[in-house]
């Protein structure tokens, strides 16, 4: 057993994630490739405490849940309220925030 | 054990590969989910029991189900859109540069961990992973950390509902607020100024950058 | 009370009254500011004295005092300190021109009186008067220069007095440019003298010329030339005379005060006073004489032919100044002051008639128009004539004495200075010639209209105020001159100052009578000149022959004058159609205006017109100013562009940059 694999797993999802986020231009979708990446942090996180047979870094997974719950009731939120405002629902559209 | 580590391996990136792909944000939700469970069976084989109950149950149980609501509400519109309007080149990069994290990564790890293959790992107690053992570091050794992300879960929640709660006295119609344009020819604090000045209004406005510069007016003096 | 305090009182008081009348020109009825003008210059004139009888207290050998306020300027070897140095030659000039211009002040309050701006005029006299005296107190070449800087602005200002009147403030920047020309020359000539002396001190300067320089050393004479372009230009020498008959657009007074006894003496004072270093440069001195002699005949030239009446008056100035500037040049230097004092006393009388009879004309400047005031104005006419002999030189009358004596000076050298003599004694024909004329135009013949009106008592008004060199239509409001007018035959300022300068034409000769009869003045100046190289051997036979010449000339042409103007009957015109181009040329003054037009103001617009359409818009708004903007605003654009508002371009950066994070340290790991 070897957790190099694990990483590599989660190497290989958090790419994924990125290039999701990158991709998709739903900003629900948007989101949930973010959870991909956080996920794939998280199963680092615990390999590497498996691997050094130390409790820490399931609790730093557990802390990066947390946030990770947060980010969402926030994010989903935003998306909301971007829906009741009758504006488009699209990442590409959404950008007055601009130079 | 190996075996089973690549089945859920397996299970877990074709959910992730559906979340990327699929078009119906509901199906991608219902993907990210079997992802989530996958991993949390990959937390299992970590010896992690506690956090892949929680992965369960909080993720895969929670926040999922407030996605689904939200898709159910949101949609993904009548029509969904075509996943690509970015431009070819935009895709083309995106996926560059995501396999080139991916590969760099894969390197730095592989580089290290094909040597050590099949080692049994460091040996640990029955109680790792257990809850008692989770809850014993929660609250001795990081109990400022428990706090601080208790606190970041009532922002999180008051903000939510900030967010999405009505607003009293905007009737819904007029939430909508109407185009705003940007005029170029006056500053917001002096007085006006004539175009291509280069005011921060103007900038804002994209003008000469993302937008034509409007003709001189003839009441705006110098 | 001490020579210095005396001094400085001398000089702190026309500056106080100018600030008093200035700053608290609200709280002061016109009349008191004019009299607070005029108070402060007599004083001024009061102390002048004292300190002239404190300087004689002083030997004859170390007649000179100096003191210093403190140091202006005393930084890498330059040393320059508020300081005054008073000695003979300073106490004269601070003496006659705090005497004529409390004359002048108080003739000023009557003249001036229905003018809006009055309160401002005094306050400009009495600041143009502590400027020159500034300039003659000063106790180095850059406390001069200051006062030279001084004088020239207060002459502008009182030039443009009348300030709605184009035709004033174009006199006024016309007369400032070209004093500007000569500042520049004294400042550089000054230069060149510091560079080798490394003083601006008069003492040490004057001590140490004859060992820094050699004898007409080639940077001496540069810097002695140049330094008499500043004189010129002040004292209105060819070519830098023009603007002085322009001057005449002020009013009466500062024609009297300024272009006629003061400011324009100050080039024969700077002369005088650096005297030690002109000798020493002997070729500068021989240009100033010569300049000095062509001026004097030309606009000795111009005066017979010029029909306004301040412009005559303004020509004779400039020739008698070139009587003056020559001979300080030549080392004639009692003779030049002498005039100097004499001219001020009877020049000033006779601008001051001038401007009673102008009043009279209300305000028409034209001997054209002027016929027969003979009657109307007693006064005024006696006072032109008292004026008009000392000018002209009339035996025993002031001028008489005081151009023979610079005359004879000058021909005391010999060799070619004999031909400046007899330029002299040319000029002295022109003279009477122009001075007669005018007068008897004037007040000779068939009263005109205005003359007639005023010998039944009432002074002629012009229906609307005009403008007499274009006849626009003025009012009367501040900015021009005011309704009424005022002559000497009522008001009484007007008439106690002429009075009493012409009292001083006549008494002044006895100053420095011929042939050592009285020697006042010259062993009052002695001390000044006593380190003057040059020889005036006495010359009993010239000078007997001068006095004669000069006595011939004055009742000769007099009567000939007479002749041809009092008498009438076309005689005038006649000569004028004998030589219609020499009339014309001396009318046209000499073409000078026309020459400097075409040589200078062309030229330098020209380049003025093509550095604004060609210079300024291509080089200065299009490279430098556009090029800056347009690079700046480039830079702006590019990272403004980066700024898409694009969420997922923003996230691709991170992902971009994340990977080159990545790559960064696997290479350092590798």
């Amino acid at each position: 057993m070897n957790i190099s694999w694990y990483l590599v797993v989660s190497a290989l999802m958090f790419s994924l994630g990125a290039v999701g986020v990158l991709i998709r231009r739903n900003p629900l979708v948007v989101l949930l490739c973010l959870e991909l990446m956080l996920n794939a942090g998280n199963l680092a996180l615990l390999g590497f405490a498996r691997m050094w047979a130390d409790g820490d870094g399931q609790i730093f997974a557990i802390v990066v849940m947390v946030v990770a719950a947060c980010e969402v009731a926030i994010g989903l939120g935003l998306i909301v309220a971007l829906y009741r405002q009758r504006l488009p629902v699209d990442v590409d559209e959404l950008r007055e925030l601009h130079g | 054990m190996g075996f089973l580590f690549f089945l859920f391996a397996i299970v877990a990136l074709a959910g992730a590969v559906g979340v990327v792909i699929l078009r119906n944000p509901f199906y991608c939700v219902l993907a990210l989910v079997v992802h989530l469970i996958a991993l949390a069976l990959l937390f299992l084989l970590l010896e992690a029991q506690f956090v892949a109950v929680a992965q369960v149950v909080v993720y895969a149980g929670a926040v999922m189900v407030l996605y689904v609501f939200v898709v159910a509400y949101v949609g993904g519109g009548d029509r969904p859109g075509p996943l690509w309007r970015a431009t070819a080149r935009q895709r083309t990069l995106a996926i560059v540069f995501g396999l080139a994290v991916f590969i760099e990564l894969a390197i730095a790890i592989l580089g290290t961990g094909l040597k050590a293959l099949d080692t049994d790992g460091p040996k640990v107690t029955v109680a790792y992973g257990s809850p008692a053992e989770i809850g014993d570091l929660l609250l001795n050794r990081f109990l400022l950390p428990f706090e601080l992300a208790s606190f970041l879960l009532l922002l999180a929640a008051v903000g939510a509902v900030a967010l999405s709660g009505r607003r009293a006295g905007i009737p819904e119609d007029e939430i909508h607020a109407p185009e705003r344009t940007v005029d170029p020819t006056h500053d917001l604090v002096s007085s006006p100024m004539p175009p291509s000045a280069g005011s921060m209004a103007e900038g804002v406005a994209g003008y000469g950058v993302t937008r034509p510069l409007p003709a001189p007016s003839e009441e705006s003096p110098g | 009370m001490s020579l210095q305090t005396a001094a400085w009182l001398v000089l702190a008081l026309p500056l106080a009254g100018s600030l008093v009348i200035a700053l608290g020109g609200r709280w002061w009825t016109p009349r008191v500011a004019g009299w607070i003008g005029t108070v402060a210059i007599a004083l001024a004139f009061v102390f002048a004295v004292i300190a002239l009888i404190k300087l004689q207290d002083l030997p004859e050998e170390a007649r000179v005092a100096t003191s210093s306020l403190w140091d202006l300027v005393n930084v890498a070897g330059v040393r320059i300190r508020l300081g005054i140095y008073v000695d003979p030659l300073s106490v004269f000039m601070a003496l006659v021109v705090t005497g004529v211009s409390a004359l002048i002040h108080l003739y000023s309050v009557g003249y001036m009186s229905s003018d809006r701006g009055y309160t401002r005029f005094f306050a400009y006299l009495n600041f143009f008067v502590f400027s020159m005296l500034l300039l003659v107190l000063a106790g180095n070449l850059a406390l001069l220069i200051v006062g030279w800087a001084f004088v020239g602005a207060a002459s502008y200002m009182l030039i443009s007095y009348w300030y709605r009147r184009t035709t004033a403030t174009s006199a006024g920047i016309k007369a400032f440019v070209i004093n500007v020309v000569g500042d520049v020359g004294l400042v550089l000539g000054t230069f060149f003298i510091f560079r080798e002396m490394g003083v601006l001190d008069y003492g040490p300067l004057f001590e140490g010329v004859q060992g820094a320089f050699d004898k007409n050393d080639a940077s001496l004479v540069a810097g002695m030339l140049l330094i008499l372009v500043g004189a010129f230009a002040k004292s209105a020498q060819v070519p830098l005379h023009t603007w002085l008959p322009d001057a005449m657009e002020g009013p009466t007074p500062v024609s009297s005060l300024i272009h006629a006894a003061t400011m324009v003496t100050a080039g024969v004072y700077l002369i005088g006073r650096l005297h030690p270093l002109l000798e020493w440069a002997p070729t500068a001195a021989a240009v100033g004489a010569i300049v000095g002699a062509a001026t004097l005949l030309i606009a000795g030239t111009i005066g017979l032919a010029v029909t306004d009446l301040k412009r005559v008056i303004a020509y004779s100035t400039m020739s008698q100044i070139g009587y003056m500037i020559m001979a300080v040049s030549a080392a004639a230097y009692v003779g030049g002051f002498f005039h100097l004092m004499t001219h001020a006393f009877f020049k000033a009388l006779l601008f001051m008639a001038a401007g009673s009879l102008i009043s009279a004309m209300a305000g028409e400047q034209s001997l054209d128009r002027m016929r027969g005031f003979r009657k109307a104005m007693p006064f005024t006419f006696g006072c032109f004539v008292v004026g008009g002999l000392a000018l002209s030189a009339f035996p025993l009358m002031s001028g008489f004495f005081s151009k023979d004596a610079l005359l004879l000076e000058i021909g005391q050298r010999g060799g070619w200075y004999y031909a400046l003599y007899a330029a002299g004694y040319i000029g002295s024909v022109l003279t009477v010639i122009y001075t007669w004329r005018m007068i008897y135009r004037a007040f000779w013949g068939e009263p005109c209209a205005e003359a007639a009106e005023l010998e039944h008592g009432h002074i002629h008004h012009a229906e609307h105020p005009t403008n007499p060199q274009t006849g626009e239509i003025e009012d009367t409001e501040v900015g021009f001159p005011g309704e009424a007018h005022h002559i000497a035959e009522q008001t009484w300022q007007m008439r106690l100052a002429m009075g009493a300068l012409a009292v001083l034409s006549v008494i002044a000769g006895v100053l420095f009578l011929p042939f050592g009869i009285t020697e006042w003045l010259a062993n009052f100046l002695e001390p000044t000149f006593a380190d003057s190289i040059v020889e005036h051997p006495a010359n009993d036979g010239l000078e007997a022959f001068g006095l004669v010449l000069t006595s011939v000339v004055a009742v000769v042409f007099l009567a000939v004058a007479y002749r041809i103007w009092a008498v009438g009957s076309g005689r005038a015109t006649a000569w004028q159609e004998r030589f219609p181009s020499l009339h014309r040329l001396f009318v046209n003054k000499w073409y000078f205006d026309e020459l400097i037009g075409l040589v200078i103001v062309r030229p330098v617009a020209w380049v003025g017109h093509w550095a604004r359409d060609s210079f300024e818009r291509i080089v200065i708004n299009g490279a430098l100013i556009g090029g800056t903007t347009g690079i700046v605003r480039a830079g702006s654009a590019a990272v403004r562009a980066l700024q898409t508002g694009l969420l997922r371009s923003y996230a691709g950066l991170v992902v971009i940059g994340l990977s080159a994070i990545l790559l960064y340290l696997l290479l350092r790991a590798a």
